[in-house]
């Protein structure tokens, strides 16, 4: 008997964020806690095409749409809705607001070039069979049974793709490095830690397709000789690990892991190891350290990880993004992935939107993306109708530029030609509402933070630059100031331990190079120019002498 | 080691012990084991770090060192409800520093603290990686609250208040 109700969950990319798979084991819980089991289905579907603040939901045959942000709106639905048959109405959503939209919506995701986010809200990331039936595990199929593993490396070398995870080294020499260092035991590591603020893709990469993570990691295992790989997941991100762990559970059972990979005779396990809040795990060398069971500090470089890595064995540590792209070369080719996106950065490249912006989400889209694109088309343009300020691309770690530079395309070359950093792919886009000071002193409060101890010009440095910034916001700065705060951070350039020391010239420099002016506003003002940051008078003892 | 502890911590105690027997033998796995520990007991005080040095054959010494410098761990106990805003840059640019502030004048703590009652606790944390819905609360593992503003505040304590010690 077919039931006389059906719940349809939103469950798109961008849902999944909003707790999109929680409300829908919500629904199904409260379903059965009320015995209503025979007579409602709960079902997740793509998306609505209209983005809301909460997750959408749809009820039928009465064809009611519903906005829910928490597991209060969901319990409201199931004992209005469902059992007492009236409408929540505060919940409810207009209904006009859909068959407009769709079309507009559907518009814009075939737009959307997707390479790695082909299946994110397509299929059921938990159910392996839906991703094997988008080709799923093909790739690791045709590797295993026809081509050797130096063809394996030549291919994704001949293929361009270079690393998503901040630093765009290529990956084929990585792996070709790490296939030639001869070794009892090698390592694959799957970089998942994305402590970058402003990044959540590798997340919903993990969350919406994991089992193309398992087959790239698998597929990287038998190109460089590696029988054994970990997937180093940040501790906060409960989902995620869920998600993984299932879906490796599930690989093992259809014999797509472990002993004698469909009958191959190569053998590969994985496991998930969890980090603990720590932003400098995602260092690659601090990651190993911490998957040894240490506390995260970088280690010293030569040697790399394909020489000496987890466990001073060789190891190709790789970002989830970057790994996502490898069974789609396989399957498609070289020159189709050449075809996409810019010469010397093939490809797609999937952008996290933030900050003041109308469509907040990820979005893939070809590399040589203009930053104009990214937030007007895709992103549909600054929020509540305030000017743009700057945009901080890149990350934490990433370059401020302001309005001038939004038609700058976006690639590993961005950098090098035009001062825009593309690092994880943040576009963070900052309103006329918030403060250069205020938002530079942020940026360094983080690094202070996170900064690992190990080496004093990064320890020290970062220290000293949130202190002048922080005397810039209470209106005490003096004009040194600023060339004493770019002499720090040329210093711990060069001599800072690791990259996250030596990164913070990027975002400093930036700053202070475009947006001059109100550093020397704050600096030359009486009181405080922005009514953000809070003059305070000099200190008592200052005065008096 | 001799230790004297109530019947409900010998069972907590038991609890982890199992764990560690199943990943026994696995030099890297400390930092499973304390997540273990933390899960188990909500904190992760110096006797339990004593207890796991014990099992796992190391020296309290790296335990400890582990312990601090991951923001995760803690050694102080947290409130029953963990309640963590996100101050990463895309929160910050949508006025997270306003809800922290909502949430210690409504729960009358700062940062770091927990309630008299126990039932709250207040953390400051790091990109939770759910940018798209700015400024970010989680509260506990998974009530995630996106695009909240400061009048929301207590009705959101009011919620978990409702639930009390359960
Ligand atoms: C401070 C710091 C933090 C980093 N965080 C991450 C991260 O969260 N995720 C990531 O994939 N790479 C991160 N990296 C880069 C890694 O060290 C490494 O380059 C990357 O995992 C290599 O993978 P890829 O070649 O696929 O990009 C970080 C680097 C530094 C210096
Ligand atoms: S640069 Fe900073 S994070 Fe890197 S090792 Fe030195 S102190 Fe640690
Ligand atoms: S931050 Fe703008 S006035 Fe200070
Ligand atoms: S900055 Fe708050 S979730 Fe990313």
């Amino acid at each position: 008997m077919p039931k006389s109700n059906v719940v349809l969950v939103s469950v798109d990319s961008n849902s999944i964020l909003k707790g999109a798979r929680y409300f829908k084991n919500l629904f199904r819980q409260l379903v059965d806690e009320y015995n209503l089991s025979s007579f409602v289905d709960v079902l997740e579907t793509g998306s609505f095409g209209v983005y809301r603040d909460g997750v959408i939901v749809a009820i039928y045959p009465e064809e009611v749409y519903y906005e829910v942000k928490n597991p209060d709106d969901v319990k409201k639905i199931v004992e209005e809705h469902l059992l007492k048959g009236r409408r929540a109405k505060e919940l409810e959503l207009d209904s006009a607001l859909f068959t407009d939209k769709i079309s507009v919506e559907a518009k814009k995701v075939s737009e959307e070039t997707r390479v790695v986010l082909r299946n994110a809200g397509v299929i059921d990331p938990t159910n392996i069979d839906e991703y094997i039936a988008r080709d799923g595990y093909m790739a690791l199929a045709k590797v295993l049974n026809e081509m050797k593993p130096v063809e394996v490396v030549e291919i994704v070398k001949e293929s361009g793709l270079r690393g998503r995870g901040g630093a765009g080294f290529p990956t084929g020499l990585k792996w070709e490095f790490t296939m030639k260092t001869e070794a009892d035991q090698k390592y694959v590591i799957c970089n998942a830690d994305e402590g970058e603020p402003g990044t959540f893709k590798d997340r919903l990469i993990m969350e919406g397709d994991p089992h193309a993570l398992i087959e790239a990691m698998t597929i990287a295992g038998y190109a460089v000789g590696a029988t054994k790989g970990y997937i180093y997941i940040r501790g906060e991100y409960y989902g995620s690990v869920q998600n993984i762990q299932k879906a490796i559970e599930d690989a093992y059972e259809y014999g797509l892991l472990g002993e004698n990979i469909l009958g191959s005779g190569f053998t590969f396990h994985l496991a998930v190891r969890l980090g603990a809040g720590a932003y400098i795990c995602g260092e690659e060398t601090a990651l190993m350290e911490s998957i040894e069971g240490k506390a995260g500090r970088p280690r010293l470089k030569p040697p790399y990880p394909p020489v000496s890595g987890l466990y001073s064995k060789p190891t190709v540590i790789n970002n989830v993004e970057t790994f996502v792209n490898v069974p789609q070369i396989i399957l498609k080719g070289a020159d189709w992935f050449k075809s996409i996106g810019t010469e010397n950065s093939p490809g797609t490249k999937v952008f996290s939107l933030c900050g003041n912006i109308v469509n907040r989400g990820i979005v893939e889209a070809p590399m040589g993306t203009t930053i104009r694109d990214l937030v007007y088309k895709y992103g549909g343009g600054i929020a509540n109708g305030k000017e743009l300020k700057m945009i901080q691309t890149g990350g934490t770690a990433g370059t401020f530029v302001g309005p001038d530079k939004l038609d700058t395309p976006l690639d590993f070359d961005s950098m090098k030609n035009y001062g825009v950093s593309l690092g994880s792919g943040v576009i963070l886009v900052i309103d006329e509402d918030n403060c250069a000071v205020d938002v530079l002193k942020k940026a360094m409060e983080f690094f202070e933070h996170e900064s690992c101890g190990k080496c004093t010009p990064c320890r020290e440095g970062t220290k000293m630059l949130v202190r002048m910034l922080d005397e810039i916001s209470k209106g005490r700065g003096k004009e040194e100031y600023i060339d004493a705060m770019k002499n720090i951070a040329s210093t711990m350039l060069d001599s800072s331990f690791c990259g996250l020391g030596q990164s913070i010239p990027i975002p400093l420099n930036s700053m202070l190079d475009n947006f001059k002016e109100e550093f020397l506003a704050h600096i030359n003002a009486k009181e405080s120019p922005c009514g953000i940051c809070k003059f305070e008078k000099p200190k008592k003892k200052l005065v008096r002498r | 080691m001799e230790k004297s502890v109530c019947k409900e911590h010998e069972k907590l105690y038991r609890e982890l012990d199992e764990f560690i027997q199943e990943v026994e033998g696995d030099s890297s796995a400390l930092i499973e084991v304390l997540h273990k520990a933390q899960q188990i007991f909500g904190h992760l005080p110096i006797e339990v770090q004593e207890h796991i040095a014990e099992k796992l054959n190391i020296p309290v010494s790296k335990v400890f060192g582990v312990v601090t410098f991951y923001s995760l761990f803690t050694m102080k106990p947290r409130g029953k409800y963990q309640i963590k805003i996100c101050l990463g840059t895309a929160c910050y640019v949508k006025g997270a520093d306003k809800l922290m502030d909502r949430f210690k004048e409504e729960l009358e703590i700062e940062e770091g603290e927990v309630t008299k009652d126990g039932l709250f606790s207040l953390h400051a944390v790091r990109c939770l990686g759910a940018c798209s819905m700015a400024p970010v609360v989680m509260i506990g593992e998974s009530d995630f609250y996106g695009r909240v503003t400061p009048d929301e505040v207590p009705k959101i304590i009011r919620n978990y208040k409702n639930r009390g010690g359960k």
